[in-house]
Order: structure tokens, then C-alpha cells, then sequence
């Protein structure tokens, strides 16, 4: 018999150890996964995990791992602020594609301005519209104590309608012979999120990214906002006893977190993806709920996990492609990572103890 | 029906720290109603539990019909016949009435038998329930009936009641009796568990009474007065109060007509509470738990906010001022419930003491945080008040109960205030902790600040306290000076005189 018995304080070496646990466990039962599909389970997880990075056309695949690493962090950022105080802000697809709608909306109102004022611009407006819609949830769940999870998650579908709609009208491209999406900001050099380095993926969107994570750093650890985050997540009385205003922390959690999503989404449609259209959003701001736990909800953690979540999307592509592995396997092995990220989470705060038959 | 039914001797169960039952006996008779009588923290629910299969005594026998009876969990002892409803119902409120029985039960028949039993059940106790509402939709009393007509359908030997009239109106009080007695008629024994002597005078046949985890005595409750059993209760012998004549200063807090309903379900609503604490008094607040201590302390401290006027602080209202606004001022507080209130179980003691600290000891600048300066002010509270810990950096939850006692409070008084307000400070703490506590609290004292503790342990009010007074139901008793205070007027202060004055007629 095994029992679990919680330590006295939590240990630290598993803090950091659990994440590496985890992935290689994902890696053993995702090899037997992909050996039960009838594929070398060695060079599967190395077409994973080894080819993006150091493979043959790894040149092409690299630059590929910030454009969707950047969102997925910058996202999961501001997820992990509100996780931290236990507001649980599901709907960030939606507050990506309407943070997408509002910046390129901006953009192509001055279309075919040209003119330097106008990307600021649409970043503002990306942040506003991922911002708003996530103030629909907080407002509603400070006045009428509605539950943000079913709210937000039910906007995230609201969203995808409003982008079919917009894709079919409002911001469908006059010159497009009818086809639905906008026009292409790539062909609209002041509205174009370019690479910030030629060649390296890095857009302005990977560079916000990047602050966000040294903001929320600095936030969680060095300021009292970030204090009070933490002490309501971990003793929500004790929190009230220090004085913590619970409306103004879930208007600012839910704020932040919809703003960021806001940003991911301006930053993909004026770059990546350079288009609104109706398939236009791609399940990041869902991923990024992985991303935030597989950080431990931690500003650098969620950087590596950013990128790690990225490499299996690459890695999944080309196993997809060249060993015709199935989708669904590789999505099954993304979700691998997070269940056993969380069951061998358990040890950072218990100890498996053994104990004999006649103790019990 | 005289035989003896449950016969308990030499019960003892010792928790860390603490004896919970330190040799009970006493025996339950066929329908008998028993009392077990206590004070909060007397031992009654450890007991009970004990009985019921919850927890392993250490040593000591029971013996049910005169064979040993010795229930490993509480379905061993639903088996033999011993049935309880606890104080605090568990219920699913989105089921019916019927569906939650149902829930309870280790073979569960088919729901229309089963509605059909509840019924008959019922109706025949007098308690009409009907098997289809929605929990969600029943009051107090009628969600009480489904507990215990739970229990009756194991056609139990034993009930066993925890308080079972805390969230009973009069009425419904008296229903109940009727179905107990209806019960003990057909040979039911009761084991009544509560503190509200004039019930425990009109139902129950014999009283136990607990002390300190002691059985200090056991009298016919018709034939002893409210008084005597309020002396056993509380014990006869008294710390000698401390000594008066301290010159008290200005008037700081001035309480007048504070009224706030309770935030939990469970709780007491405050009623119309006044009083005035001078600088350098120490005013200690007794009473039975649940009569609106926690309450007093969240208004207190600022976590509810009521009408600004109803708190004075200097004469300034602050009713309606945040918790970090009224430390500021210099009003402090310390919660009863150490883990999860007063410290955050898993942050390391450097971030709980800028928990509270943050303001007085400035321990950030613009928002952001100094944390050498904070793990100091940590490290000053872990040396000042002799807290055995490795380091700052510990995790609250390391701690033991008494030594998170000892940072809780030593964070408050190194924090300089000039009213502090504590809740049961010494509650779960070893001896020399508690008189550890007990100096801070005189010494502040002596500097001038004004305190309030709120306690359970009379002893320890006697101890510090220059006045006395008892919460009972929410309403705050005359504050009177602690020397020349007889256990007998403690007791009626705290029984609420009105209760009591029946009693003795």
C-alpha cells in the first residue's frame, strides 16, 4: 500500500523537476501510442522533438517556433495573472479574435494610408478588443456573480460568429472578387507586422511576448499588485484580511489577460496570418491554457513551455506529414503532456509514502 | 426499559498538544435522553465521534448491550444501531428530499418505496415532510427533519444529536422535542449534545459534563439549577483577576449600536453591540463560540463593513474604512483561524508578515515590494516572539499551531498599535506559548494600547482583562470591571441573564 502524505513545505526540487518529469513521461507513453499506430516510436519522438530543431531544414523550421511561440506566451502571460488569484478566464480565443477584429479593423479604416502612426494604432485598438470582451465576464461576474469560466468560454463562440460575419461583410476585401477575408495586410507595408530580425520569425509580437513575461515578472514578485494576486489565489480570507479588493483584482486580472489575448490576436492577423477570415483563429488562446499550467503559472516557465508547446505543434506538422501519423495522435500527445504534467505535479506538494499492511 | 444501552469507561483520546477525553465514563440507559454538556473545546464532539466510528480512542472501552463495541468507522457503528445528526447538515440542495435519503443509505429501495417510507416515517414522529421538494427550497428545520428522519429509517438504538437547536426557531424547537420524546418512549436512547442549559433542563433525563476533556460531574438536570450546571461547566476555580488600578487613558474605540447581519449561513448575526475601550485597558470578551465572535472580529477589523458611524476610532467614524485604512490608524486585529485567515498556509513567513505589515513597517515603496526590509521585519517577529522555525522562509503550514500563534500575534503588536483586537489567541496553544501570548498582550497593555480579547478560555480572561464582558446571540452583555466578579455572575452574563432568570423560579 502506498499513501500520500502532504510535506510540510514544498519542495523545491521538485518545483523544477516535475516539468522535465512530465515530458519525459509524455515521451515514453506517447512512444507506445505511436508504436501501437504502427510507427518507429524513437523516430517519431525525434521528428517531435529533435527534427525542428537541429533536423535537416531546421533553417526553415526554427523562425517557425517564435511565430507560434510568441502568441501562445503572450497569451498565457495574462492567463497565468488571473489563474494565480483562482479567476479562471477560459475564453481567450475570443478575446484574440476580437483584439484581431479591432486592430485590423483600425488598420484598414485608413487603408491605403501610409503612414507611421498606424500600426500604434492598431495595437491599441487589438489590446481595447480583447480587453472589452473580456470586461464582459468580469462585469458580469462582479455585479451579478456570474461564473467567468462558462461566460467566457460561451463568448469564445459569440467571437468565432462575429468573425464569420465581419470576414462575409463589414471587412470583406472590396477588390476580392467576392471571396470572404479582408484584404491582406502583408500587401499594406504601414499596417504590416514585419520581423523585427529578416529571416529569424521574430515579429513584434514575439518582442511582446518577451516584455510581457519580464512584466509579469516583475509584477508577481516585486509588487504589492502581484502580492495580492498570489495571497488571493493561496487563502482568499487571508487575502480580504490584507485588505485585498476582490472586484478591483478580478476587473484587473480579467482586463490584463483579455488585453494580452487582445495583442496575440492584432500581432498573428497583421503578420502570420495577415488576414481576417473566417478560419482565421487556429485554437491558440485554448493551447495557451496548457502553456499557463505547464509554466507552473511562472512568468519564466511559461516562456519554456510557450516554446516547448510550439515545437510539438512543428514537430506534430512534420510527423503528420512525413511519417503520416494522424492528427488526432498528435493532439493526444499534446494533451499527454498536460496530464502528466499535473499528476507528477503532485509530488512538489506530497510525498508517496509506503506503508505496511498492518499499520492501516 | 432500564437496561444499560452504551457504557463508556476510561475513554481517553489525546490530539498533539492537546488531551481531547481524558478518562470519560458514563453510561446511556434504554430510553434515556442523555446531555453531554461543555463548553466549546470541552471534548463533547471528539466524544461523540468516538462513538460513532469517526475517530480511535487511544484506550478505553465501550460496551453496547454489554458486549464491546468498538466501530472501526461510522458504518460499523450505523450497523449497531448508533445514528447521529450533525450540527453542520450534509446535503445536496439541488436533489430532492427523497434522492438525498436515498444517498445515505447502503442498499437504497426503489424511490417510490422509499417516498412512501418517508412518509410513513413522518408522519408518525410528527415531522411532515415531503419527499419530492428540492432541498435548495426547505428552511433550517426542515432540512434538520431530513437528517434525522435519515436516521430514524436505520431504526437506530442511539441518536446522537450535535446542537441539534442552533438553527431551529422556538417552534420548531418544540416539534422536535415532541419527536425525541416519542422516540425515547419506544426505547430510543439520546445522546443530546449542546450548551443551552434550559433545554437540556426540559428534555434530558441525566447530564455528563465536560470540562477540560474531563467528566466533572453528571446530575438529573430537572433537579439541578441552571447555575450549578453553568459552575460545572465552567469550572469553580478562578485565576485571580488581575489587578486593578491601572490608570486608563482616553476614550479610542467607541462602539455604539453596531448591528451587522452574519456573512455565513451558519453564523450569528451582531445586534446592537456597544461598548468603549479606553487606552491601556484590556477589555476581554467571553462567551460561547458562535454567539457572534467571529463577526465582532471581522467588523472589527474592517473585512464587513457597517455604517461608518457605528465605530469611532478617536471619535472619527471608521465603519466603512478598508482593513489596510484602519491599520493605518492604528486599529489591529489577529482572526481566530490561523491557517487560511490570519497567515496564507502555503507563502513563507517573509510574505505573511507583509501580510499585515505592509503598511505600518513600510515595507514597500510605490507599490513595490523591499523584501529584504520585509524578511527583516519576519526575522525581528521570529526572535522577539521565540518562534521555532528554521527561517523566514518557511512556509506558514511548517509551523505548528502554537509557534503560528506566536508570529500571528507578535506580527500585530510589533506592528505598534494602539487598539488590538484578538480572537481566541491562545486557542490550540501549549502552556508556555499561551503565557507568552498572554505577557505581549499585558505589556502592550501596559504602553498604553487599548485590546480587546475575545476568548473562550475564562481563565485567561480573568487573567488579563481589567473588564468583562459576553457575546451571547450576537448581543454584547454590560461591560463590567473583572475584580469582584463571581463565577455565578460570569455565568449568567454568558447563559444571557434573560435565559436564566427562568431558570431559578
Amino acid at each position: 500500500m502506498f499513501k500520500l502524505e502532504k510535506r510540510p513545505q514544498p519542495s523545491q526540487a521538485f518545483a523544477y523537476l516535475t516539468p522535465i518529469l512530465a515530458i519525459v513521461a509524455t515521451m515514453i507513453a506517447g512512444g507506445l501510442l505511436f508504436m501501437m499506430l504502427g510507427k518507429n516510436p524513437f523516430e517519431s519522438i525525434r521528428t517531435i522533438f529533435w527534427d525542428p530543431l537541429f533536423g535537416e531544414f531546421a533553417f526553415y523550421y526554427r523562425p517557425q517556433l517564435l511565430v507560434k511561440g510568441g502568441p501562445l506566451i503572450l497569451i498565457a502571460i495574462g492567463l497565468s495573472l488571473g489563474f494565480r488569484a483562482g479567476i479562471w478566464n477560459i475564453g481567450a480565443e475570443g478575446q484574440y479574435i476580437v483584439g484581431a477584429i479591432c486592430g485590423a479593423g483600425v488598420g484598414l479604416a485608413f487603408y491605403p494610408l501610409e503612414a507611421w502612426f498606424i500600426f500604434p494604432l492598431m495595437i491599441i485598438a487589438g489590446a481595447f478588443g480583447g480587453w472589452v470582451w473580456a470586461m464582459i465576464p468580469a462585469l458580469l461576474k462582479v455585479r451579478f456573480q456570474t461564473n467567468e469560466i462558462l461566460v467566457s468560454l460561451m463568448l469564445v463562440y459569440v467571437a468565432e460568429q462575429l468573425l464569420a460575419s465581419m470576414s462575409l461583410g463589414l471587412l470583406k476585401n472590396p477588390d476580392g472578387h467576392g471571396f470572404p477575408g479582408s484584404r491582406n495586410l502583408k500587401d499594406y507595408p504601414s499596417a504590416f507586422n514585419d520581423e523585427v530580425i529578416t529571416g529569424s520569425g521574430m515579429h513584434w509580437g514575439v518582442v511582446a511576448a518577451f516584455i510581457a513575461v519580464i512584466f509579469a515578472y516583475i509584477l508577481l514578485n516585486r509588487h504589492m499588485l502581484g502580492f495580492s494576486i498570489r495571497l488571493t489565489g493561496e487563502a482568499p480570507r487571508a487575502a480580504r484580511f490584507a485588505s485585498v479588493n476582490p472586484t478591483r483584482l478580478i476587473l484587473f486580472c480579467l482586463g490584463m489577460s483579455g488585453a494580452l489575448a487582445g495583442l496575440a490576436g492584432l500581432f498573428e492577423v497583421a503578420g502570420p496570418a495577415g488576414q481576417i477570415s473566417i478560419d482565421f483563429n487556429t485554437g491558440y488562446g485554448f493551447t495557451a491554457i496548457i502553456v499557463a499550467f505547464l509554466g507552473r503559472l511562472h512568468p519564466v516557465g511559461i516562456l519554456f513551455a510557450g516554446l516547448l508547446m510550439a515545437l510539438t505543434y512543428i514537430g506534430g506538422e512534420i510527423a503528420q506529414a512525413n511519417l503520416g501519423l494522424p492528427a488526432a495522435a498528435i493532439q493526444l500527445f499534446q494533451g499527454m503532456l498536460l496530464f502528466f504534467l499535473l499528476a507528477v505535479d503532485l509530488l512538489t506538494n506530497y510525498r508517496i509514502k509506503r506503508i505496511s499492511k498492518e499499520a492501516v | 426499559m432500564t437496561g444499560t444501552l452504551l457504557k463508556i469507561e476510561g475513554l481517553t483520546k489525546a490530539y498533539p498538544g492537546v488531551v481531547a477525553n481524558d478518562q470519560v465514563s458514563f453510561e446511556i440507559n434504554e430510553g434515556e435522553t442523555h446531555a453531554l454538556l461543555g463548553e466549546n473545546g470541552a471534548g463533547k464532539s471528539t466524544l461523540v465521534k468516538m462513538i460513532y466510528g469517526l475517530v480511535k480512542p487511544d484506550s478505553g472501552t465501550m460496551q453496547m448491550h454489554g458486549t464491546p463495541f468498538t466501530p472501526a468507522e461510522p458504518r460499523a457503528a450505523r450497523a449497531a444501531g448508533v445514528a447521529m445528526v450533525f450540527q453542520h447538515f450534509s446535503l445536496f440542495d439541488a436533489l430532492n428530499v427523497a434522492e438525498n435519503i436515498a444517498l445515505g443509505m447502503e442498499n437504497p429501495p426503489a424511490m417510490r418505496d422509499l417516498a412512501e417510507k418517508i412518509r410513513t416515517v413522518s408522519e408518525a414522529y410528527g415531522l411532515p415532510l415531503d419527499p419530492f421538494r428540492t432541498v435548495g427550497d426547505l428552511s433550517a428545520g426542515e432540512r434538520q427533519r431530513v437528517e434525522i428522519i435519515r436516521c430514524l429509517l436505520q431504526d437506530p438504538k442511539l441518536l446522537i444529536m450535535d446542537e441539534p437547536t442552533s438553527v431551529l426557531t422556538p417552534q420548531e424547537v418544540e416539534i422536535l422535542f415532541e419527536t425525541l420524546r416519542k422516540l425515547t418512549a419506544e426505547g430510543v436512547a439520546i445522546l443530546y449534545i449542546s450548551h443551552k442549559l434550559e433545554e437540556i433542563r426540559a428534555l434530558c433525563d441525566a447530564a455528563t459534563i465536560l470540562r477540560l476533556g474531563k467528566n466533572v460531574g453528571t446530575c438529573v438536570p430537572a433537579e439541578t439549577s441552571a447555575r450549578d450546571m453553568a459552575e460545572l461547566m465552567v469550572g469553580s476555580e478562578l485565576q485571580t483577576p488581575k489587578s486593578a488600578g491601572a490608570a486608563l487613558g482616553e476614550v479610542v474605540l467607541d462602539i455604539a449600536g453596531l448591528s451587522m447581519p452574519s456573512p455565513s449561513a451558519f453564523g450569528t448575526a451582531l445586534r446592537n453591540i456597544h461598548l468603549r475601550l479606553r487606552a491601556g485597558e484590556v477589555l476581554g470578551i467571553g462567551g460561547v463560540a458562535g454567539n457572534g465572535q467571529d463577526e465582532l472580529l471581522l467588523a472589527l477589523s474592517g473585512e464587513q463593513r457597517c455604517a461608518a458611524s457605528a465605530i469611532k476610532f478617536k471619535g472619527a467614524p471608521i465603519g466603512q474604512l478598508s482593513p489596510n485604512a484602519r491599520r493605518a490608524l492604528g486599529l489591529l486585529t489577529a482572526p481566530e483561524e490561523r491557517l487560511g485567515h490570519a497567515a496564507a498556509p502555503n507563502m513563507s513567513l517573509t510574505e505573511n508578515a507583509l501580510l499585515t505589515g505592509n503598511l505600518r513597517k513600510k515595507l514597500s515603496q510605490n507599490g513595490f515590494l523591499n523584501w529584504s526590509k520585509a524578511r527583516n521585519f519576519a526575522s525581528e517577529i521570529i526572535e522577539k516572539f521565540d518562534v521555532r522555525t528554521p527561517g523566514p522562509d518557511n512556509a506558514a503550514r511548517s509551523l505548528s499551531g502554537g509557534n503560528l500563534q506566536k508570529f500571528v500575534i507578535g506580527r500585530e503588536v510589533l506592528q505598534e498599535p494602539e487598539v488590538l483586537v484578538v480572537n481566541q489567541p491562545t486557542w490550540g496553544v501549549d502552556a508556555s506559548a499561551a503565557a507568552a501570548i498572554r505577557q505581549a498582550i499585558l505589556d502592550l497593555a501596559a504602553g498604553g494600547t487599548a485590546v480587546i480579547v475575545i476568548s473562550q478560555d475564562l481563565d485567561e480572561l480573568m487573567e488579563v482583562a481589567d473588564n468583562f464582558a459576553a457575546l451571547n446571540e450576537g448581543r454584547l452583555t454590560e461591560v463590567r470591571p473583572t475584580q469582584g466578579l463571581t463565577i455565578e455572575e460570569i455565568g449568567l452574563m454568558m447563559g444571557g441573564a434573560h435565559g436564566m432568570e427562568v431558570a431559578h423560579v
